[in-house]
């Protein structure tokens, strides 16, 4: 899976907690929307991806 | 075949139950379901084409190869209206050792259970598939993804210029059980193309913990010319020792278990398709709710390509953003959040729509 971007979103919606909400994410060239699912594998891939030196996933605004 | 053979034959399959019920565990497996397209010029790595069938293009080292991969019509195969074709677009013959060209389904280990894995009832399981195309040898990988450090077994099979029904029986294996969740267990992979990373030791034959130099032992390159092409129709792996007749299910059928993994709403029949209602909860954003058609494997992934939000009233207004809300929504019904870069009306009715392009649509995706 190539991933070439991440970035927290937080909603605006739905968010009394002010929390992480799902990841925006540049996968193959298409942006992605991904729930934090531990089953989802967009989810699964991203965070490996962060492990490697020079990929993190970058705060909310 | 005698006689007696043939009733030894039958004896041997009403014994493993395969006459009986749902035999195939394979999904599409008839090449008909094609939400993402059908035709992919250049396909990433890992990504997926036809419905199920994922591409994995590098297993390390990027080869120069390249490929369109298309869902082909296909009049010389009784029973076969489609089949799934590799057209070789760029020749690789300079095959660095990382290089793998993999074509793959995967199974959730909740509907591989029937395979008693891991324990020492553990059944034959049998694959076939209708294969034509450049003649060459390619490599069939049956992978469990449990397993610490994985585990494999593996056989080669010919592919000529006609079509020609490969069938490949492999042992159960006594060790590692799959996991019975909804996560994915074990693979179907086809390579196609390899380095010496997966080509450099003696090919596994019986099951045992996965190496990668004895994956695809004695395959030829898919990538060896550019003449080269590779179809592949009717898959189906089923419990026991003989393969049955594949077993056509209808297109309904086939799309709802494609649509647990992935789910595009919008056709190319008509501009302006309705995808899902929501409301305006504050000049820019709100939520728009999206029904699912079947539970989905996972809380899906989202995508958009070119929709609006309207209110069927005053004129649209292009979606900039879409972010899924996994607080209220989940597997069978999405609840999307949209952004707008103009104002709407806070609190209004507003539904998620195409625009005036056929080639609208929002993709859902829980693939494995």
């Amino acid at each position: 899976m190539s991933i070439e971007s991440a970035k927290y979103i937080k909603s605006v919606v739905t968010n009394p907690n002010n929390e992480n909400t799902s990841i925006k994410a540049v996968i193959g060239g298409e942006t992605w929307s991904v729930p934090l699912d531990p089953a989802n594998t967009h989810y699964a891939a991203i965070l490996e991806w962060a492990k490697i030196d020079g990929n993190s996933i970058e705060a909310a605004d | 075949m005698t006689k007696a053979a043939e009733l030894a034959k039958m004896g041997e399959v009403l014994t493993n139950g395969q006459i009986g019920g749902r035999r195939n565990i394979v999904i599409n497996g008839a090449m008909q379901v094609a939400q993402r397209g059908t035709s992919f010029d250049y396909v990433t790595t890992d990504a997926y084409s036809l419905d199920r069938f994922n591409i994995d293009v590098t297993g390390g080292d990027n080869s120069a190869g390249r490929l369109t991969a298309s869902q082909a019509a296909i009049t010389d195969l009784p029973g076969f209206a489609n089949a799934l074709k590799f057209d070789c677009t760029t020749a690789d013959t300079s095959i660095a050792a990382g290089e793998a060209l993999i074509l793959s389904q995967r199974f959730e280990g909740q509907d591989v259970q029937q395979l008693k894995k891991g324990t020492s009832s553990a059944e034959k399981f049998t694959v076939s598939f209708y294969v034509k195309g450049t003649a060459k040898t390619y490599a069939l990988e049956v992978l469990d993804i449990d397993t610490t450090n994985n585990r494999s077994i593996a056989q080669t099979f010919g592919v000529t210029t006609s079509w020609n029904r490969v069938v490949l029986t492999f042992d159960g294996d006594t060790t590692g059980v799959l996991d019975d969740d909804a996560n994915r267990s074990l693979d179907l992979n086809f390579f196609l193309h390899a380095g010496a990373t997966y080509t450099g030791g003696t090919l596994d034959t019986a099951w045992g913990a996965m190496t990668n130099a004895n994956r695809a032992v004695g395959i030829g390159s898919f990538y060896s010319s550019t003449d080269n092409e590779f179809f592949i129709t009717g898959l189906q792996m089923e419990v026991g020792s003989q393969a049955t007749p594949f077993e056509h299910r209808s297109f309904g059928e086939e799309l709802a278990l494609c649509q647990r993994y992935h789910y595009r709403a919008g056709k190319a029949e008509s501009a302006y398709t309705n995808f899902g209602q929501g409301w305006a909860t504050a000049a820019r954003a709100g939520t728009i709710q999206i029904p699912l058609p079947v539970e989905m494997r996972a809380e899906p992934s989202v995508t958009i390509n070119d929709v609006q939000v309207s209110d069927d009233v005053n004129s649209a207004v292009d979606c900039s953003a879409i972010a899924v809300n996994a607080a209220t929504g989940g597997r069978q019904l999405a609840v999307l959040e949209f952004t707008v870069g103009s104002d709407v009306t806070q609190y209004r009715s507003y539904g998620l729509r195409g625009s005036n392009n056929t080639a609208s649509h929002v993709s859902l995706s829980a693939e494995l």
